[in-house]
This record gives structure tokens, sequence and C-alpha cells, in this order.
């Protein structure tokens, strides 16, 4: 359904030291720079898939994504979106598809949702009946009725998100580009979108891909990952086949009823951290029956949890390897 | 325009202007202001009718001074739009993105919102043409149909004159970043050449010449010319041409530079 093939994005920008002397020298001549924000990215999405678009800060992540929902057009490289290039932005196209930024809204500022949704039915030209059957789904999944008849600006951010979701959705696009979708919102709140979104995929059998800095949001809604640094594509596959790669180990939390001796903690495996009711130990995976076969016989266990390692930590593992081995690589480069 | 987007089009559009009465509506406040301080044509009003106090200048006794700037007070009133400054605003700051991903050209959605606007600035205008029949009701060019063909022609010319220039220039900032700079130097220009500040009929031989090759008079002076009875009807008609040439010149421009700046839109921030 999506098909990215060596996609490269470069921008030019002007750069400008500061000071009122290059301020003058700017007016006569400015300096450019190319800024490689993709470079030489391929993928491909199936119907329905759920996919985790991750990378730290400047990876290239919303560039792509500006560029698969035909905002922005490729330097070079090939994207195809079912029959459609996305850049030449055909209605046909654009009726299949959505992007929510969480940072950006399309609600009208000083008017309820109500009539973005009605402007929206408009333009989508989408029958009444249907629209309104979409919008009242949608409004009770999200639990926002008393919400939608007030004016934007008087919504909270969470408030104001869901209300987005519902004007991002009421076409019933087939592939959903969400860029934060859940930035800013508490914790509940982000869960209720997660929700939904799992929801609307299995509902309606729609694509997502998913850009987010929560990594909760990525492990409960993306069997697959795709991962890129500095605009290159690092990992691409299973998210729990890449948590085992970057980290084998796994993470055994032991609730107490008794401290715990600090040698045999360090003897069972490595200590992540600890005090008197709570130990976590990191566990090579092959060792982890021996481990909490020995954890029970010698500690006063309450309770014992077994679980990989935060996705946070395994991301920060990712790219600080990747980090260094492009510096190893440009340093024995002649 | 394929038959499927013009359909799309003309469903779409009655909702669309339903959105910005709601939008005008909201920001009444604004609105109010901006029509009051849409006040130069008085004050030229004021100074040309001591002028004219001496004798008449040209054909422009006080009466049709009179005529003339309450004409150009109306017609500035129900036809300027100032798109220019959304279009730029919303490319520079990325929030253009939300109207580039709908199945909708964002001219159609910004000419609606604009022109949703009209009907509430022709109630606002009318205490001004009510006056302007009172106080020059016979020179007016309500008393032949053809004329007032011409004249109603002539508003939405200017209107869609304004509107595609306005469009041209809020679109150059796909390019350059100092497109509200052009903007400023395009209104200092079209305050003489449109017949907004003085009569063109006033102005030097060589100035009127050079107003037929540049569309300014067409956004103004000329609807206002129709409407005070400054021009007869094979005048009128034939003026109607050259404004709807030029509608058609910048219409062609203004989709041009759109389209191309659209492939620099850089998306930044949205």
């Amino acid at each position: 359904m999506i098909a990215v093939k060596n996609l490269s994005k470069i921008y030019r920008v002007h750069r400008r030291p500061p000071g009122l002397g290059a301020a003058l020298r700017s007016v006569l001549r400015r300096r450019y720079e190319e800024v490689k924000a993709v470079e030489d990215l391929s993928f491909e999405i199936a119907e329905g898939e759920r996919v985790g678009f991750l990378g730290p800060n400047g990876a290239g992540k919303t560039t792509t994504l500006k560029i698969l929902s035909g905002l922005l057009h490729p330097s070079a490289g090939e994207v195809r979106i079912g029959a459609f290039v996305p850049q030449q932005r055909d209605p046909r196209f654009l009726q299949l598809i959505t992007l929510v930024m969480g940072q950006k809204q399309q609600l009208l500022w000083d008017l309820p949702p109500t009539e973005t949704y009605a402007m929206n039915r408009a333009i989508y030209d989408l029958p009444r009946a249907q629209a309104e059957a979409t919008q009242k789904a949608l409004v009770e999944l999200l639990e926002i009725g008393d919400l939608i008849s007030k004016p934007t600006r008087q919504l909270s951010l969470g408030e104001r998100m869901k209300c987005e979701l519902v004007a991002a959705l009421l076409h019933q696009p087939r592939i959903l580009f969400l860029d934060e979708p859940t930035i800013g919102l508490d914790v509940s709140m982000q869960a209720t979108m997660r929700e939904f979104i799992r929801d609307y995929n299995q509902r309606f059998g729609a694509a997502v891909l998913l850009t987010s800095h929560y990594m909760d949001d990525v492990t409960a809604l993306c069997p697959r990952v795709i991962v890129i640094d500095r605009g290159h594509l690092v990992y691409d596959g299973n998210l729990q086949e890449l948590v085992r790669r970057v980290r084998p180990d796994k993470r055994v939390s032991i609730r107490l009823s008794a401290p715990a001796d600090r040698g045999l903690l360090d003897k069972l495996g490595t200590v992540v951290s600890a005090d008197a009711a709570q130990v976590v130990l990191s566990v090579p995976a092959g060792k982890v029956n021996v481990v909490v076969r020995d954890a029970l016989a010698a500690l006063a266990v309450v309770d014992l949890t077994i679980e990989d390692p935060p996705l946070e930590e395994v991301m920060r593992e990712l790219f600080s390897a990747q980090r260094a081995d492009a510096g190893a690589h440009r340093q024995a480069a002649p | 325009m394929t038959a499927g987007t013009m359909r799309r089009v003309l469903r779409a559009y009655p909702t669309l202007l339903r959105v910005g009465l709601s939008e005008v509506v909201a920001y009444r406040a604004e609105f109010l202001i901006w029509i009051l301080t849409t006040n130069m044509p008085l004050v030229m009003l004021a100074i040309w009718h001591a002028v004219a106090a001496d004798g008449p200048v040209g054909r422009f006794d006080q009466e049709q001074f009179t005529a003339y700037y309450l004409g150009v007070q109306a017609v500035r009133l129900l036809t300027s739009t100032w798109v220019v400054w959304q279009i730029s605003m919303e490319i520079r700051d990325g929030t253009l993105s939300a109207k580039l991903l709908r199945p909708l050209h964002p001219l159609y959605a910004y000419s609606a919102e604009h022109l949703a606007a009209v009907p509430l600035r022709a109630l606002v205008i009318s205490p001004i043409v009510a006056v302007l029949v009172y106080a020059a009701g016979d020179r007016l060019a309500f008393h032949d149909p053809v004329l007032v063909a011409i004249l109603l022609a002539s508003l939405l010319g200017a209107w869609l004159l304004i509107f595609f220039t306005m469009v041209l220039l809020g679109a150059l900032a796909f390019y350059v970043e100092s497109a509200m700079g052009l903007f400023e130097l395009w209104l200092g220009i079209h305050a003489i050449f449109s017949g907004y500040l003085i009569p063109l009929e006033v102005l030097p031989a060589w100035i009127r010449g050079a107003t037929r090759l540049l569309p300014f008079r067409y956004m103004l002076g000329f609807p206002v010319e129709t409407l005070v009875g400054l021009l007869g009807r094979a005048a009128a008609a034939r003026e109607l041409g050259y404004q709807w040439g030029f509608v058609a010149l910048f219409a062609g421009l203004a989709l041009l530079v759109w389209r191309r700046g659209v492939r620099r839109f850089a998306a930044y921030g949205g």
C-alpha cells in the first residue's frame, strides 16, 4: 500500500552568524547550506499495518510523513501510495489519507469543532447521513459529546486533540499518518488515544504510521517499527526482535517482604535498582529460569515479574551504538 | 478543472460560505474597526470639496466630488480583500499544510472565507449608499439597467482582480521572505493609480494613459466611475472588457505562481 524507494529530501537553509556585521553582509551575499533531512530511505507498509516510526529529534521522521502525505516534494527517490504519487496531491489520494500533527491543528479556532466537521463534510463531499453517523461514532468513542459545540479556543489541549482526531477521521481515511498524536496529554488521555487508534485500525483496516516520543505509545500500538537516524534507515522489523537484538537481557523485578543481601543480589544478576522493598535485576535471557529459581529460594519474595527492558533504554542504546559506529567509520576513512 | 472537481466545488462552496460567515461574525469587532479606519476617501472628499468651492476641476464640481468619494468608500469597503496577509502568514508558519491536505484547492477555501464577508459589508455600506443616493441620485448609474448590469459585473470583476492580485502577492512568500514588503509597495502604487486618493480624470494625461496598462484602475476607479455616472454605456462596456481581461491575466499568474510555489513549500512548524 505504501512503497518508499530510495527517498531523499534536501533542504536549502540560509545560514548567518549572529551580529550586525553578519546581518549586513547577508543582505548582499546570502550563504545557503544544504541539509539532508532524509537520505536513501526505503520501506513498504501493507494495508492495515500499525508501524511505529522512531528516531531522535531531527532524524527526518516528520519530513518523511510530510512527503508521504504530499506536503513536501522529495529531492530524490520514489513514493507511491496505492496508485498515487503523493506530491501530485490527487483529490482521490487526499481522500485516502489523514495527517495528524500533535502540535498543529486544523480546527477553526474561534468556532466550535462542529463547524470544522461541517466544512470537512463538504470538502470531502461526504453524504450527510454517512458523515453524521461517522461523527456520532467517533464522538461517542472519544466521549466528547459535550465539547464539540464549544468554541475551540475554550477547550483544553487534550480536549482539542480529541476533537482534532474526529475532524481528521471524518472521511474514514484508510491511511493514518500520526505525528506525536499524544504530545502534551496526561497519562490517562494518552491511554484513551492509544485505545482509540487501535480500535480505528481494527474497525476500518486502516494502515497507521505513528511517530511518538512516548515509547508506551509505540509498545502498545506497533508490532513493527521503522527506526531512522539522521535521515538513514537504522532498523525495520519486529519491535520485540529489535529489543532482543539491542538488549538481549530481561528485567526481573522482585517485590520483597524483607531486605535482601547485596552480595546475593550481585550473584543473581546486574542490579539496576535496589531498596528494602523492591529490587530490579538485569539478567541474560537464557539465565532467567535459573535466576528466578534461585531468587525464590534465597529471597523473601512477595511478587516477581519478568519484562523486556524499557523501550527508551533500547532506543538510547541503539542510537549511541549507531553514532559510535558512524564516528569510527569516519575516523577510519582516508 | 475536471467535471468531478467542479461538482465537488459546487457542493462544498455553500457550506464554505456559511462557515466563512460564521467566522466573520466571530471576528465582528475586528471587522467593524477595519470599517471605521477606512476613512481616507472622506478626508480626500473634504479637501477636494474645499478646492471645488472656487469652481469645478474639469468635470468635477462639489457634488461630483461628493458622489465620487462616497462611491470610492462604498466600493472599497465592498470589494477589498486582505487574503495576502493570511496566505503569507500560513506559508511562513506552515499552517497552510492543513489546507493542502484537503481534497479541494486552498484558493477555493480562501475565496469562500473572504467572499462570505461581502453580505455583511453590503449591510455596513448601505448607509453610505443611502447618503450617496440622497446627495447625487440623479447622477448615478441606477437609472439605466444596462449600466447597472455593467456596474454589478464590474464589482464582481474588481473583487476577483483584487483577490487574485492578493493571492499572487501572498504566494510570493513561497519564494521570498519579504513578500509583505512587496505588498506595502503595491499599496502605495495602488493608492495613486486606482483613483483611491485622486480621481484619475483630474490627473495629467500621461498618468491616465498609464492606468490603461495597469490593473489598479479596474480594482476601484472603474466601478466607481460607472456608479457615479462618469462613463456612458459604450465606454463602460469597453472598460469592462479590459477589466475582465486583467482578471483572466491575474488569475492565470496567481495560479502559476501558486502551483510552482507549492513545490517549494517547506511546511516548517506544521
